[in-house]
């Protein structure tokens, strides 16, 4: 039973990173019609925004200490940052210390603005073209995007930790009347269960209840009709786009502590939010997040050690497994509506 | 009535053949002319280094390139010379190998076997490279070794740990400097036990494939022999990168150590996981719970940030040894470069220097000369101490280092502290062990 309880918690962490990116994706999709390939990269430049932010506030000044040598033996060069200085030791190491939630300040008008220049910028282009065009083209800016990650910040994963508040886990066994260390988990994965139920919920409230929200669901249902009403129903798609990467940005920069971000880490996200999409329904942001969690649970389950012993290996291939057989009874995924990529 | 063998039927049939002959690769034909392949005839001979240029090991790749870089430039008489002036061996002068200038090429492995293997041809077939060397993966040097044994020309092995590079799939063209997974856990296993003593539990996530399959047989073997536990063994995906479901049942299991039998970004994201699940807080069987992480790279280790501090495990070479070679390659790479070198920089400069000093040596370019020099060759002064290359299977056996993650780094580079020297003996295996078997050397191949 505890193990069972502790798969579901990670299953949440990792479904949570899943829904947030699939959700991102469907609206892109939904909203465009745009298979966006490039999502995964939005992901990724979230992350480096923390690590950007990180870097930022840890710029220091070079003073020279002749009591400790370098590798050289020539006199050890200590940084101090600057932060430290301006605003004294304890306010500089805490403003450090707590870079990656101030990095969401940071990165979502970067994301707004990433997203604004890709839709504009190439991707509009691309909108009356095969989806096999989208795809070719969202994919080739995604591997331009991952490169010059590289090219800045190197191929080995960055460390960006969490506050230190955060760092450790809690014995959630212990109030469930289990024994001490049978289900821990990390607060700062709780953090980003938290978050990402707040920011899915914030964009379901903004689709919803306001009139903004209203036109693009409208225009999500029938595009041609909006359009002949007078609206102008690409103005709000591109806000729509900017919104989508800062969903996806977001992901990125609270999940910069769960795993130290890597340039690849994008593309190790997509393939798997493509899946959720699928499984989710075409077009269907409830179906999104719920795949998103539903895999993200499976696959948790899938790697115990006791399913693993009946089927090995089955940890690699759950998901696909599941979207297989989900596709082959319900071929519109759990939520999609008919008429949606299938003209 | 005459009869004639040019039937249509006839000449399709001589045709294919002798399309097929022409079309065969030039790697197993074009040796024809000269005594071996890719003999050098003018006055530079030109050697291949093939490291992982993109994908997640560039930074790696990067470093031995580097390596490469001053080994050439010490080769050609430039620079300080480098660990040529602390090498026991004194028959290179300076004035490239064999009087002959050093010049190279490179190649991207794309830490992928296939494209190792693509690039390497290439060097080969294309720029006429006499010898192969680098890389950072085990898949990676097996498959470049058996090329390179095909191809007729030298492999000298970068960074791969795996037993089986020199274990089960050993060539008799292919030479490791590098330390392997068996050195590993019977230079680690002693300093556990001291540290954590002989009763304790264990539990290995393991990365699925070569690499990973022989390091953990070799450190859950050494485990057990001094009475340690093993609770269970867990393949985690190689592209995995999030490890929370297979890190959060261990707490659960009895075990009181983790052993992360993880490189790269595995080890990375394995270990990072692992910390903030609390395990190094926690406290099972009344003991305080560890972490092992079998091989270090400071590299890698720069990833994981501060989770590194008081984590032990092994490594190759390190930078802050004090013998002369390290001093001295220290001093050149750093003045070089600005920072100073990593474990996959030390080992592919050691095989460069290495190599040319074989074939001065032999006074011959052929790899057959080459090899013969090389096995059992006896020598000392490039940072490991007293080293063998051990003719049975071309493996190096040298002192192992043990390493701690630093708990108060200086610097970014600071990364590790050096716990123990473990002396060869301790860490020399019979060709024949167990864990080496299957597969044999062969005979050398001059193309």
């Amino acid at each position: 039973m505890d193990a069972i309880i502790l798969q579901i918690l990670n299953g949440l962490d990792k479904g949570s990173a899943y829904a947030l990116i699939a959700l991102g994706l469907t609206l892109i999709f939904g909203t465009l019609g745009v298979v966006n390939f490039a999502h995964g990269a939005l992901f990724m430049i979230g992350a480096f925004c923390a690590v950007t932010l990180k870097k930022i506030l840890t710029l220091s000044y070079i003073t020279e200490d002749p009591t400790q040598t370098d590798f050289l033996g020539k006199p050890l060069k200590v940084a101090t940052p600057y932060v430290q200085s301006w605003f004294g030791e304890s306010t500089g190491a805490a403003l450090i210390d707590w870079a990656v939630p101030l990095a969401i300040l940071f990165s979502i008008p970067i994301m707004i603005g990433i997203g604004f220049i890709m839709e504009r910028g190439l991707i509009k282009h691309f909108y009356k073209r095969p989806h096999a065009d989208q795809i070719l083209v969202t994919f080739g800016l995604a591997i331009v995007l991952q490169e010059l990650i590289k090219t800045f910040y190197g191929a080995n994963p960055i460390p960006t930790p969490a506050p230190e508040v955060f760092r450790g886990s809690y014995d959630f066994g212990v109030i469930l009347g289990f024994e001490a260390n049978a289900i821990i988990y990390p607060y700062w994965r709780m953090v980003y269960f938290a978050f990402s139920a707040v920011i899915i919920g914030a964009v379901f409230a903004f689709l919803q209840f306001t009139t903004f929200g209203m036109v693009v669901r409208a225009g999500m249902a029938d595009r041609e009709t909006v359009g002949l009403l007078g609206i102008n129903i690409d103005k709000r798609f591109t806000i729509m786009f900017g919104i989508a990467a800062a969903v996806a940005g977001l992901a990125g920069v609270m999940y910069a502590p769960i795993n130290s971000p890597n340039y690849h880490m994008g593309m190790d996200f997509l393939v798997l939010s493509f899946v959720v999409v699928v499984v989710g329904g075409m077009g269907s942001l409830p179906g999104a997040v719920l795949a998103g969690f539903m895999l993200g649970i499976l696959e948790a389950f899938a790697s115990m050690n006791q399913i693993k012993a009946i089927i090995p290996g089955i940890d690699q291939i759950i998901i696909y497994l599941v979207a297989i057989i989900i596709i082959l009874t319900r071929p519109r995924g759990l939520m999609g509506k008919k008429g949606v990529m299938e003209e | 009535m005459s009869t004639s063998n040019f039937t249509r039927r006839g000449v399709l049939k001589s045709g294919a053949v002798a399309g097929a002959g022409v079309a065969l690769p030039t790697i197993f034909t074009a040796s024809s002319a000269a005594a071996y392949m890719n003999e050098p005839t003018g006055s530079t001979v030109t050697l291949g280094f093939n490291v992982p240029q993109t994908g997640a090991y560039a930074d790696e790749g990067a470093d031995e390139l580097r390596a490469y870089e001053l080994a050439v430039e010490h080769l050609n008489g430039g620079g300080d010379a480098g660990m040529m002036n602390t090498f026991s061996s004194k028959a290179l002068k300076g004035n490239g190998i064999l009087g002959k200038k050093v010049e190279f090429v490179t190649g991207d492995t794309q830490t992928k076997s296939d494209a190792a293997r693509a690039s390497a041809k290439s060097m080969i077939e294309k720029d006429g490279a006499v010898m192969i060397t680098g890389g950072s993966s085990s898949g990676v040097a097996i498959a470049v070794q058996g090329l390179c044994q095909e191809a007729g020309v030298i492999f000298m092995a970068g960074l791969t740990h795996s037993n089986d590079t020199t274990g089960k799939d050993k060539k008799a063209n292919g030479f490791r400097h590098f330390f392997n997974g068996y050195m590993s856990a019977a230079a680690l296993a002693p300093v556990l036990e001291k540290l954590y003593g002989k009763d304790r539990n264990a539990y290995h996530l393991t990365a699925d494939y070569t690499w990973g399959w022989t390091q953990e047989e070799s450190i859950a073997a050494a485990t057990e022999a001094m009475g340690w536990n093993t609770v269970n063994k867990v393949r985690t995906p190689l592209a995995s990168t999030d490890f929370s479901s297979y890190i959060a049942p261990v707490l659960n299991s009895g075990a009181d150590v983790l052993v992360l039998n993880h490189y790269g970004g595995n080890m990375v994201n394995s270990l990072t996981n692992a910390v903030q699940f609390g395990l190094r807080d926690k406290m099972v069987n009344g003991k305080q719970f560890e972490i092992v992480v079998p091989l270090y790279s400071r590299l890698m280790a720069k990833g994981a940030g501060e989770n590194v501090k008081g984590i032990h495990g092994s490594t190759n070479w390190h930078w802050s040894l004090t013998d002369e070679g390290s001093k001295a390659f220290v001093k050149s790479f750093g003045t070089k470069y600005g920072f100073p070198p990593s474990q996959a920089a030390h080992t592919v400069y050691c095989q460069t220097m290495l190599y040319a000093d074989a074939a001065e040596r032999a006074g011959t370019f052929n790899p057959c000369g080459i090899a013969e020099a090389l096995e059992g060759f006896e020598f000392d002064g490039l940072g490991n101490g007293k080293t063998l290359y051990r003719a049975e299977d071309h493996q190096c056996f040298k002192d192992v280092l043990v390493v701690r993650g630093k708990e108060n780094p200086t610097s970014e580079f600071d990364l590790l502290e050096v716990v123990e020297v473990t002396p060869t003996a301790q860490v020399t295996y019979a060709p024949d062990h167990p864990m080496f078997a299957g597969g044999a050397l062969g005979t050398c191949n001059a193309g």
